[in-house]
């Protein structure tokens, strides 16, 4: 099992402990997390599963694809650290990760 | 072409499918884009029949020429998020013929000029200004619903849904309020196909319009093009680098994208949901027991509404959809009214559900770049209509057989009679 953690945009924490294979989205939905809309179901086309990643996990996340980069450059609320958890697996080495929901997906 | 520039000989035209057997008739004659079994409501055994035996299929001879049809949940999902193979432009509509009365806006173009408009307008719909509108928007939903006579016919369409989304409309652009209805009329016009029962009657009448709505946003434009800040449509689109030198007639087209896109669309859906729950009198007892329901709910009127029954795109080059070759050139339409009744993605997809489960994931706003960007602001208008209906009507029934429009692009209703009963 792999622990993420999950920090609402107002502080509220949800840890989770999940299967290695899954992808950080379906980790934040199977454990009821809210603040993950994920309104395609997890096929990078609707960025409402948009996530701040920690600044020193940013580095061991595989680079973005063309398709999420471009479904992000349209988000109102994108920072450097944005990325859509429908696009990260879940593996070992992300065991301890730490994302933050925004207020709002859309 | 002619039945579509001169007007439709309603439920008479030699492409109407209206009263024909879905099951008999010769597969490559069905053809989804006459507008008459929209208005007739008899298009769901077609799409049921072309997503079991040809779900994506091509369609040789119609009123607006050949094109294909995509059925299926994911293969529309595919094609909505290839804008590489299968690009926005010129239109998004299925009738070419359109094209010189509609103009140029972000909805038809592809990255990334899209992306450029398109960044410009969003932030207006984006959920940290819709907190703010949320107090505005229901107390207009109180004052409408409160002005409503109990106990006697009314027309729903005519009374909540346009009204309710034509002040919305105003707002977002900061419009005169009281010329509010003519939002409403462009609106109708720009979609309309031209004829007999139809607001205009032929392309020039479009044409006029426009130009009236061309001339009216122009003043605004001018009014506001100097003044500092102003956080409506208008002012966000003469301010800002990618729209402050578009030519008159992509204003124009833009301007009507975010009335229509704002307008047909959520009024429908209003008007849907009081059809659905109608339809459906045990979601209906499910809603009065639990109204904490209603945010799933929308989502679910949403869904079995499809307010936009089909988006439309052209291959820009040789592909391959399914088995079958799709070339470059040709126009392929997803149709979103039957990606949304597709049983291999969606349980019971013909039922109206009001708890189901993953409600979010439907087709209605489309997906990838283009989807609908006042989302969650159609969305919240939605709940909060149906929060304050709760809160005063035991029920909103139908009365009557509801109007259809003659559109197989708005799926949506001219009438709905109804009679309110008081808690």
């Amino acid at each position: 099992m792999v622990n993420i953690l999950f920090i609402e945009h107002d502080g509220t924490e949800h840890p989770v402990a999940v299967d290695i294979g899954s992808s950080v989205m379906q980790a934040a939905v199977s454990n009821g997390v809210p603040g993950i809309d994920a309104d395609c179901g997890g096929s990078c086309s609707c960025a409402t599963c948009h996530v701040y990643v920690d600044a020193q996990w940013l580095d061991k996340l595989d680079a973005m694809n063309p398709a999420e980069e471009a479904m992000l450059s349209l988000s109102t609320d994108r920072q450097a650290n944005s990325r859509l958890s429908c696009q990260l697996p879940v593996t070992e080495k992300l065991d301890g990760l730490v994302v933050t929901t925004p207020e709002f997906q859309f | 072409m002619s039945e579509v520039t001169t007007g439709p000989q309603f439920g008479q035209s030699k492409w109407s499918m209206v009263g024909k057997d879905p099951y008999s008739m010769p597969l490559d004659e069905i053809d989804l884009s006459h507008p008459g079994i929209w208005q007739a409501n008899e298009f769901l055994p077609f799409m049921e029949r072309l997503r079991q035996e040809d779900p994506v299929h091509y369609c040789k001879n119609s009123a607006v020429g050949p094109y294909w049809s995509v059925m299926k949940y994911n293969d529309i999902m595919e094609v909505d998020t290839s804008p590489e193979i299968y690009s926005s432009e010129p239109t998004i509509n299925i009738v070419d013929s359109f094209e010189e009365f509609t103009f140029p806006s972000f909805i038809s173009m592809d990255p990334p000029k899209h992306d450029e408009q398109r960044r410009v307008v969003q932030g207006v719909v984006a959920p940290a200004n819709l907190k703010n509108l949320e107090g505005l928007i229901r107390q207009r939903v109180c004052t409408i619903l409160d002005g409503l006579p109990l106990l006697e016919e009314i027309d729903w369409v005519e009374r909540v849904s346009i009204e309710l989304t034509t002040q919305m409309l105003a707002t977002l652009f900061d419009f005169p309020f009281e010329d509010r209805h003519m939002l409403t009329h462009w609106s109708d016009v720009a979609t309309a196909i031209p004829g007999r029962g139809s607001v205009i009657q032929n392309q020039a009448e479009r044409g006029e319009a426009m130009q009236e709505c061309l001339a009216y946003f122009t003043r605004l434009w001018n009014e506001r093009v100097n003044l500092e800040g102003g956080n409506d449509l208008v002012s966000m689109l003469a301010h800002a680098e990618a729209t402050r030198n578009m030519p008159p007639m992509e204003y124009l087209g833009n301007i009507i994208l975010l009335i229509v896109g704002g307008n047909d669309t959520t009024r429908n859906s209003m008007s849907g949901g009081v059809v659905a729950l109608n339809e459906n009198p045990g979601e209906y007892d499910k809603l009065r027991a639990d109204p904490s329901v209603i945010p799933n709910m929308i989502c679910e009127i949403i869904r079995w509404q499809t307010p936009l029954a089909y988006m439309r795109r052209t291959a820009r080059v040789d592909t391959v959809l399914r088995d079958k070759q799709i070339k470059a050139g040709d126009k392929v339409v997803m149709w979103y009214a039957s990606g949304n009744r597709d049983e291999e993605v969606i349980e019971r997809a013909n039922d109206f559900w009001i708890d189901r489960l993953h409600a979010r994931q439907h087709l209605s706003f489309g997906f990838g770049l283009h989807r609908c960007m006042g989302n969650r602001l159609a969305e919240m208008q939605l709940r909060i209509l149906w929060e304050e209906i709760m809160q005063r009507f035991q029920q909103v029934e139908v009365v009557g057989e509801p109007e259809r429009i003659y559109s197989s692009f708005v799926k949506g209703y001219s009438k709905l009679p109804v009679v309110l009963y008081p808690l």
